[in-house]
């Protein structure tokens, strides 16, 4: 089995824990191991590099080089801000000189260039959608219309990110139609949700966000399915706050992606965590299976009437 | 409109800093507006970032240091990723922020605030602690009543720690910020 030194991110020990044992639980379930790495430090975050981009790659780089010594294949972060950082400091220290300068910051330098990725792009590249709609022949989330938000800088900049298209990614798209979902075509997969200007500029995030779910909503999604604790709290818990601005009153459930694999492969609930969501996701389960039980009732009708037909044939 | 004297303010050194400290080529800019056009934060910018270029093209740095756009860019990465030239925007409004903080600019003073609240935590503790962010923030602005329709929903899910998430090589951490302080002298 490959081994993968595990990143979660500050936020997985806080305002989303969900998506940390989530991911945990579903690459368990899907034969991914995860060494998490030994007393990791925050990456920095946006924070780091608007202050200085030394700073922001040596503040990243410790990581880097806590990872070295697990003799991992790559390191894998669930979070595409802790992802941008640390991929944007390998990729600045390809360059000898800058890579110089950070290590005179770290007490242990970084010797080698670890690959670092997404638990996204290990998911549906070293797994694959194929796999997983293997394991689930009975399409668990049939029924469930779902809008595909990958957020701003999971795939941006293609040069340093090098994973799925950089206008319309279909990873996530993938996966979830793996599961049985109905994955709707969202315009605005990779639009900016406000980021961290949450705090101290909530009007910026309730009136971008507010765009997003509009979007969703006008598509007719049932939930937007997201894979970045960033725009899943500007989604979720400004819900509020985002309908304030765009002049609607939004009940639209807001998922991390591997809750959706996590609920399809039969992860336990106390690991999926969606009673940790804001917005109540049963909104969009109760509309998935009333959607599957009229299928059923579809399937029903056409046999008998097909019997029917069979009957005054005979 | 507004005429800009360029031969009698433009500052050539500013436009080789910014090129040096970003290591782009201002002057690839042709003013398509194609960053512009993809730019989701034009409706709150004081100078949409294709004017960002073109000042900056024209060596006004004091008007680029105390724009709020500098302040209020998300390096969202549309710019750089939909630039014919192929500039890395993103990464010059970073720069540009940079200067403008060496310099004792700051035209979005709760931004910076929360931002230097952010990292004086990860210095304190190696990982952020997000309720103590958030206490410090409120505190050092003055905004007590901001987003409190926010605490009834997300307290009761039990998710934010009263405690901070201590790492044992928080010193190490520290020391990064000690040393990069020590290269700024």
């Amino acid at each position: 089995m490959t081994k993968y030194a595990y990143y979660p991110g500050c936020s997985g020990l806080g305002t989303s824990q969900e998506y940390d044992s989530s991911t945990r639980a579903v690459c368990r379930a899907l034969g991914v191991e995860l060494v998490d790495i030994p007393d990791w430090s925050c990456c920095g975050s946006t924070p780091a590099h608007t202050v200085d981009h030394l700073l922001s790659s040596a503040l990243a780089a410790r990581n880097l080089a806590l990872a070295e010594n697990l003799d991992a294949t790559a390191l894998i972060t669930p979070c595409p801000s802790c992802l941008t950082n640390l991929k944007v400091a390998v990729h600045r220290m390809s360059d000898r000189e800058f890579r110089l300068q950070v290590n005179k910051l770290l007490d242990k330098p970084v010797d080698r260039s670890t690959p670092v990725k997404s638990v996204l792009q290990v998911l549906a590249e070293d797994v694959g959608p194929d796999a997983v709609a293997e394991m689930l022949p009975n399409k668990p989330l049939a029924g469930l219309k779902l809008a595909p938000y990958y957020g701003c800088i999971m795939n941006r900049p293609p040069e340093v990110m090098q994973f799925d298209d950089h206008e319309n990614p279909m990873a996530m798209d993938k996966l979830m139609a793996a599961l049985g979902a109905e994955v709707l075509p969202f315009p605005l997969k990779v639009e900016c949700c406000g980021a961290s200007y949450g705090v101290a500029r909530k009007d910026i995030v309730a009136k971008l966000s507010g765009k997003l779910l509009e979007a969703a909503e006008d598509l007719g999604a049932h939930a937007v399915v997201t894979a970045c604790p960033l725009c899943q709290m500007n989604l979720d818990l400004r819900q509020g706050q985002a309908g304030a601005s765009a002049g609607r009153k939004f009940q639209m459930p807001v998922f991390y992606y591997t809750q959706l694999l996590g609920l399809a492969l039969g992860v336990p609930q106390s690991k999926l965590g969606l009673s940790k969501l804001c917005v109540n996701p049963r909104l969009a389960l109760d509309a998935m299976h009333a959607a599957q039980a009229e299928q059923r009732e579809r399937e029903a009708k056409s046999e008998a009437d097909k019997q029917t037909l069979k009957a005054k044939a005979a | 409109m507004e005429v800009v004297d360029i031969h009698a303010s433009c500052d050539h050194e500013f436009i080789a800093q910014v090129e040096a400290e970003s290591e782009q080529k201002v002057r690839l800019c042709y003013q398509c507006g194609n960053c512009t056009a993809g730019c989701p934060y034009t409706f709150a910018y004081d100078i949409p970032v294709s004017q960002v270029m073109r000042l900056l093209q024209a060596g006004q740095k004091e008007r680029l240091l105390s724009c709020k756009s500098i302040w209020l860019c998300a390096t969202c990465e549309s710019c750089t990723t939909r630039c014919p030239n192929e500039i890395d925007v993103a990464r010059i409004m970073d720069v540009l922020r940079h200067m403008a903080r060496r310099e004792g600019y700051v035209s979005e003073r709760n931004v910076k605030v929360f931002w230097d609240t952010f990292l004086d935590s990860v210095e304190k503790h190696g990982r952020v602690f997000e309720m103590g962010l958030l206490a410090t923030y409120v505190a050092k602005t003055g905004r007590f009543w901001t987003d409190m329709d926010l605490g009834p929903k997300i307290l009761p899910k039990g998710k934010l720690s009263f405690k901070p998430h201590e790492i044992q090589g928080k010193d190490k951490v520290a020391e990064i910020f000690k040393r990069f302080r020590e290269t700024q002298q």
